[in-house]
C-alpha cells in the first residue's frame, strides 16, 4: 500500500517551505542549468571550488516540492566534501531511489537526511525530480557547460 | 441536419434537456470499476485519452477474432468482410461531422498526422515564401510545431492570435493579422490546456473573406460537442479516436474534396496507387490516395463503433450533462484555499486547469493520485499558454460523461488536502 506520508516526510516539506542555500552565488565557478521537461522544473545550480573541494554550493529555481526538498537537502551535504565524495554520495543516492530491493535502513545511515527522500522508490514517475539537480551537479563537476535535462 | 454553430453547451441546453443516465453510461465502460490505490478509480485525465466503452472494445476483439484480413485487394470473404466494415467505419465518421462525402474522409493515425499531412501535401504545394498561415497562442504543439518546421523549409510567415487573460482569443488582432498575404489560419475548437471553447465559425467566415482557408484542430471538440463541418464551412478537420473513446493510432482528417484532389500524396505505397510502372505511378482515388500502406484497420472499425457510441447518447446529452459537471466542478473549486484557475473563459468546455499556491501541480498530482484520482499535471503541450500565465505547469482535471459529482467531491477534497500538507 501506498502511503503518503512515506513521500512527503517533515523534512522535505521543510526544506521545499524553506530551501537552504537558495539563492544565486556571485563568485561561483561553475554555474549550470538543470531542466525537467516532462514537468518543467528549473534550476540553476551554483558551485564554488576549493581545489577538489566544493566550498560552497547553492542553488535557485523553481519545482516540486520533491526536486526542491532534494536540491535543498543535496546542497547541506555537498559543502566541504572533495569531488570524488559528491560522486559517491550520488552512486548511494541513486541506487536508494532505483534498487526497490535494497533495505531503506541500509542507505540510511550512509545517506543521513538524504535518505529522507527513501519514498520516492515507490513513485517511479517522481524519480526525476529527486535527481535534476544531481545530474546538474555531476555535469558541474565534470565541467560541462550545456544545460541538463532528464530526458 | 440542423447543428448548432458556435453555440455554447448552455444554449444547447434550450428548454428540453436531453437526460444522461449516468450509471447507465459507467456500466458501459468495464476500465471504471476498478480500485486503484486501493480506492475507486476517479479518471480525469480525459483530454489526454479518453476509456473505452464495452462496444469499442468487442468490435476491435471481434475484428482480430473473426474478421482479421486485408482490405481493398483480396477476392475472399474474409478480405470482403474486413473492407466492407472498415469503409462503413469511414462512412460513420462522415456522418459524425456531416462531411459531403466519404472521398473527404481520410483515416491517419491521428490529429497530429492529420495536421502533418495538410502541412506537408497542401502547405508545400500550395505555399510560397512570404505567404502568411496564422495560428493561436493557445495551439497543442501538434498545430505549432509542423507549421514552424514548414516556414524553415520554404520561408512561409507564422502569425500568432494573442490570447488575453481569460484564455481566450484576441479576436481583434486576429482582424489585423489578417490580409491578402494570409493563406490559411490553423485554429483548435476547444483548447486542451484552457478548455476554452473558439468561435470557429465566425474566424472561418472572415478567414474566407480575407481569401484565406481555415483548419479546425478538432481533437478535443469533437467529444464534447457536435460538429457539423458544412455549417462550419471548414475547409480541413482534424481529430484523433483515442480522444473520442475509440482506439488509439486512428484519427481522422476531413478536408474540402476540390482541396484534397489538387494536393500531392503525403506518402507513397502501396494501396494509394492504381497503377505502377517503374517510371511512373498513376494515384488512387480519394481518399485512397492519402493512404499508403495497410492501414490500421481494427482501429477504424473501432473508431466507428465509438461514433455509434456517441450517436447513441446524443452530443447533445453530452454536452448538457458535461456542462453541469463543469460547472459544478468550478464553483466547488473555488472554495479550495489557494487555488487559481488558469482559463476563465466565458465559452468553456469539459477540463479545468489550475494552480495551487505553495503546491507545485506535480505534488498535486501525486497526492491526488493516492486517493484513486487521476488527473494531468504539466505543460499539456502547451508550453506558450504556460509562458503566458508565467507558469511552468498547471493541474489539469478534464471531463467526460462518464464523471460524476460524487467523483468531483473527492477531487475537491484531495485538493485541499494537497493544500494542508505542502501549502
Amino acid at each position: 500500500m501506498f502511503d503518503l506520508k512515506d513521500l512527503y516526510q517533515e523534512v522535505i516539506v521543510d526544506h521545499n517551505r524553506s530551501p537552504r542555500n537558495f539563492g544565486a552565488l556571485e563568485d561561483a565557478d561553475r554555474v549550470i542549468e538543470g531542466y525537467n521537461p516532462l514537468c518543467g522544473d528549473k534550476l540553476n545550480l551554483y558551485v564554488k571550488f576549493d581545489d577538489e573541494r566544493i566550498s560552497d554550493v547553492k542553488f535557485d529555481g523553481s519545482g516540486c516540492a520533491i526536486s526542491v526538498a532534494s536540491a535543498s537537502l543535496m546542497t547541506e551535504a555537498l559543502k566541504g566534501k572533495t569531488k570524488a565524495d559528491a560522486e559517491r554520495i550520488f552512486n548511494d543516492f541513486h541506487e536508494l531511489l532505483t534498487a526497490r530491493d535494497m533495505p531503506i535502513a541500509a542507505e540510511v545511515e550512509k545517506l543521513d537526511k538524504l535518505a529522507a527522500l527513501a519514498g520516492v522508490r515507490d513513485y517511479p514517475t517522481r524519480i526525476k525530480c529527486a535527481t535534476l539537480c544531481w545530474h546538474t551537479l555531476h555535469s558541474a563537476l565534470e565541467g560541462k557547460d550545456e544545460p541538463v535535462t532528464t530526458e | 441536419m440542423n447543428q448548432p454553430v458556435d453555440s455554447t453547451a448552455a444554449e444547447l441546453l434550450g428548454g428540453n434537456r436531453p437526460a444522461l443516465d449516468v450509471e447507465r453510461v459507467r456500466a458501459d465502460f468495464p476500465i471504471l470499476h476498478q480500485e486503484v490505490r486501493g480506492k475507486p478509480l476517479a479518471y480525469f485525465d480525459n483530454a489526454a485519452t479518453s476509456q473505452k466503452p464495452a462496444k469499442v472494445i468487442e468490435t476491435v476483439d471481434h475484428y482480430y477474432r473473426a474478421l482479421n484480413s486485408n482490405i481493398h485487394r483480396g477476392v475472399h470473404y474474409l478480405s470482403e468482410q474486413a473492407t466492407s466494415a472498415y469503409e462503413n467505419a469511414r462512412e460513420a465518421q462522415r456522418r459524425f461531422i456531416n462531411a459531403e462525402s466519404t472521398r473527404e474522409i481520410v483515416f491517419v493515425r491521428g490529429a497530429t498526422e492529420a495536421i502533418n499531412l495538410i502541412v506537408q501535401s497542401w502547405g508545400r504545394s500550395q505555399l510560397k515564401a512570404g505567404d502568411e498561415v496564422i495560428i493561436s497562442e493557445m495551439e497543442h504543439h501538434s498545430n505549432i510545431v509542423p507549421w514552424q518546421m514548414l516556414r524553415d523549409q520554404i520561408g512561409i510567415e507564422l502569425k500568432v492570435i494573442p490570447i488575453n487573460d481569460a484564455g481566450e482569443l484576441q479576436l481583434d488582432i486576429y482582424e489585423e493579422l489578417l490580409n491578402e498575404r494570409t493563406k490559411l489560419v490553423a485554429i483548435n475548437h476547444l483548447s486542451n490546456a484552457l478548455g476554452t471553447v473558439n468561435p470557429v465559425k465566425s474566424i472561418i467566415d472572415q478567414a474566407h473573406e480575407a481569401g484565406a482557408l481555415v483548419l479546425v484542430d478538432g481533437a478535443q471538440a469533437v467529444p464534447h460537442t457536435p460538429v457539423d463541418v458544412q455549417a462550419l464551412g471548414c475547409d480541413f478537420y482534424v481529430y484523433s479516436g483515442h480522444k473520442l473513446f475509440g482506439p488509439t493510432g486512428i484519427g481522422v482528417l476531413y478536408g474540402r474534396e476540390d482541396l484534397l484532389e489538387a494536393m500531392p500524396p503525403y506518402q507513397g505505397g502501396g494501396d494509394m496507387i492504381k497503377m505502377v510502372k517503374l517510371d511512373r505511378t498513376i494515384y488512387n482515388d480519394l481518399p485512397y490516395k492519402f493512404e499508403a500502406g495497410t492501414p490500421h484497420i481494427a482501429g477504424g472499425i473501432g473508431l466507428g463503433a465509438a461514433v455509434e457510441y456517441v450517436e447513441d447518447i446524443g452530443l447533445e446529452a453530452i454536452a448538457a450533462y458535461e456542462h453541469d459537471l463543469l460547472e459544478y466542478a468550478t464553483e466547488q473549486a473555488l472554495t479550495v484555499e489557494g487555488l487559481k484557475l488558469i482559463g476563465t473563459a466565458q465559452n468553456k468546455a469539459s477540463i479545468l486547469s489550475f494552480i495551487m499556491d505553495g503546491v507545485h501541480p506535480h505534488d498535486l498530482g501525486t497526492i491526488v493520485d493516492s486517493e484513486g484520482i487521476a488527473i494531468r499535471t504539466g505543460h499539456h503541450c502547451a508550453m506558450p499558454v504556460m509562458d503566458h500565465f508565467g507558469v511552468p505547469a498547471t493541474a489539469r482535471a478534464s471531463f467526460a460523461f462518464y464523471n460524476t459529482h460524487a467523483e468531483i467531491d473527492r477531487l475537491i477534497a484531495a485538493l485541499k488536502h494537497a493544500h494542508e500538507v505542502l501549502a
